[in-house]
């Protein structure tokens, strides 16, 4: 039986973890290296980095870090941020890397998307968006959420996944941040649209949130969160053996 | 000191840092000379199966794997590397593999639920089928990391290890000498290190 994925994400600016991490027992809070260590070690079981860099100095460093990652942990890694052609997927795969996710890249240029599906397959490819109701329709945002494409973005993600993507993370707007459940309507309509993996990003605020998600919605594969992991307010060996006690498969 | 064979198919970085981590020197390789110098060999593989048979012939190394396995050097297929090792391939038509595994790989979709997704990706639990020196520092039930869309079919007698997805699936293959993951170990977390380990301790 495969298992539920939980998966923390790392936010990471010119080299470092940004979006204040709060944890005892770690030398340099700020490290990617021994935050993703730390989860390695915790029971992750996949991590996401996102590099919210803007100049070129910052991307090298993000490089320079992922191989450092690579080298010291030994479970999936996907990246995404600033991924906008065939040769930036190149450049984080060299590294280490196992899957590249996309987003504005691919709202700008679609065929990113079968361009690095032939190249890499599809398992490498994930299309991530960034998704919000306006007048009751769900619609793609792009720019790291701040700009309405206008997509409709049930058909936007099936589009994506004909293309080629093999994963999708779904991250709700209208539920990100607020810490009260995953956006249980917007991944439902998603995941009976796809049959490939999807993820499930934004709205997690506590451990009953997780368990909600996957006995509500099967057909989700994984939970991606990032503040409620970095200051503890969520422990994934908890997390990993309260949703076995409730029957979900999970890797403990 | 391990080979990993460098034929242009996938991305070898996280295989070699996971020789690295447990103290073991890999060279990653498509010199035919450093291969036979090797202790023992790694066969990677990402990707579809004829591209990877054509450039794994192109480079020259496809007799030179299967003459270096005669000799009783252990060899490791690891993913789509393990998928060459059987006889042949119904992906997108039919292909000749190495033969040094009898069976054939076919598509999971034929043997699996319409309702599973395919690929297989994820952490999925072996089952221990039976007693395989690559298990040595290992438990029946360990979680180690799938991505694939293809099985080894028709192998029972090779068989040492199965993933339950719908359908009992090849999850380890091992024939003497020749041993093979259709999962990652390089990306299965200590317990893929200690597989990897215990490969590394394999005897000619």
């Amino acid at each position: 039986m495969i298992t539920k994925r939980i998966i923390p994400c790392l936010d990471v600016k010119d080299g470092r973890v940004v979006k204040g991490v709060n944890f005892l027992g770690l030398s340099d809070v700020s490290s990617p290296v021994e935050l993703a260590k730390f989860y390695s070690d915790n029971g992750a079981d996949e991590l996401v980095f996102y590099d919210i860099t803007a100049s070129a100095e910052g991307r090298k460093l993000f490089t320079d870090i992922l191989c450092e990652v690579a080298k010291t942990i030994f479970i999936p890694l996907t990246v995404g941020g600033g991924i906008n052609t065939v040769s930036d997927f190149d450049r984080v795969l060299k590294c280490g890397a196992d899957k590249v996710s996309v987003n504005s890249g691919a709202i700008k240029n679609p065929n990113l998307i079968s361009e690095a599906a032939k190249l890499y397959g599809d398992q490498c490819v994930v299309i991530s968006a960034d998704v919000k109701r306006v007048d009751g329709v769900f619609r793609v945002f792009s720019k790291g959420g701040r700009e309405n494409t206008d997509m409709e973005a049930i058909s936007w993600i099936k589009h994506c996944v004909d293309l080629g993507a093999g994963e999708v993370v779904l991250n709700s707007i209208d539920t990100d941040g607020v810490k009260g459940g995953f956006d249980l309507e917007m991944l439902k309509a998603v995941s009976d649209a796809v049959n490939v993996p999807v993820i499930a990003s934004g709205g997690a605020g506590c451990i009953e949130d997780f368990t909600t998600l996957f006995k509500t919605l099967p057909k989700v594969d994984a939970g991606l969160a990032a503040s409620i992991f970095h200051f503890g307010e969520v422990k994934i060996p908890d997390l990993k053996k309260a949703l076995k006690k409730e029957n979900i498969p999970i890797r403990i | 000191m391990i080979a990993i064979i460098d034929y242009g198919v996938g991305n070898l970085f996280s295989l070699k840092s996971s020789f690295d981590k447990i103290g073991q020197k890999t060279i990653v390789t498509g010199d035919a000379e450093e291969i036979k110098k090797a202790d023992k060999i790694i066969l990677p593989g990402v990707g579809a199966f004829e591209d990877a048979a054509k450039k794994l012939r192109e480079s020259g190394l496809f007799d030179l794997v299967i003459e270096e396995t005669k000799s009783g050097k252990p060899l490791m297929g690891i993913c789509l590397g393990m998928q060459l090792l059987f006889d042949k391939s119904f992906e997108y038509g039919e292909h000749e593999g190495l033969g040094l595994i009898p069976g054939e790989i076919r598509s999971i979709g034929e043997v699996i639920p319409k309702d599973y997704k395919i690929p297989h990706i994820g952490w999925n639990a072996l089952n221990i089928k039976k007693d395989c020196p690559l298990f040595k520092y290992i438990k029946d039930g360990d979680f180690v990391y799938f991505v694939h869309s293809f099985y080894g079919a028709n192998c029972s007698d090779s068989t040492v290890a199965t993933a339950e997805y719908g359908a009992s699936l090849t999850a380890a293959v091992s024939k003497g000498n020749i041993y093979g993951c259709q999962f990652h170990p390089e990306k299965s977390g200590e317990v893929g290190l200690n597989i990897l380990r215990a490969f590394c301790e394999s005897e000619d």
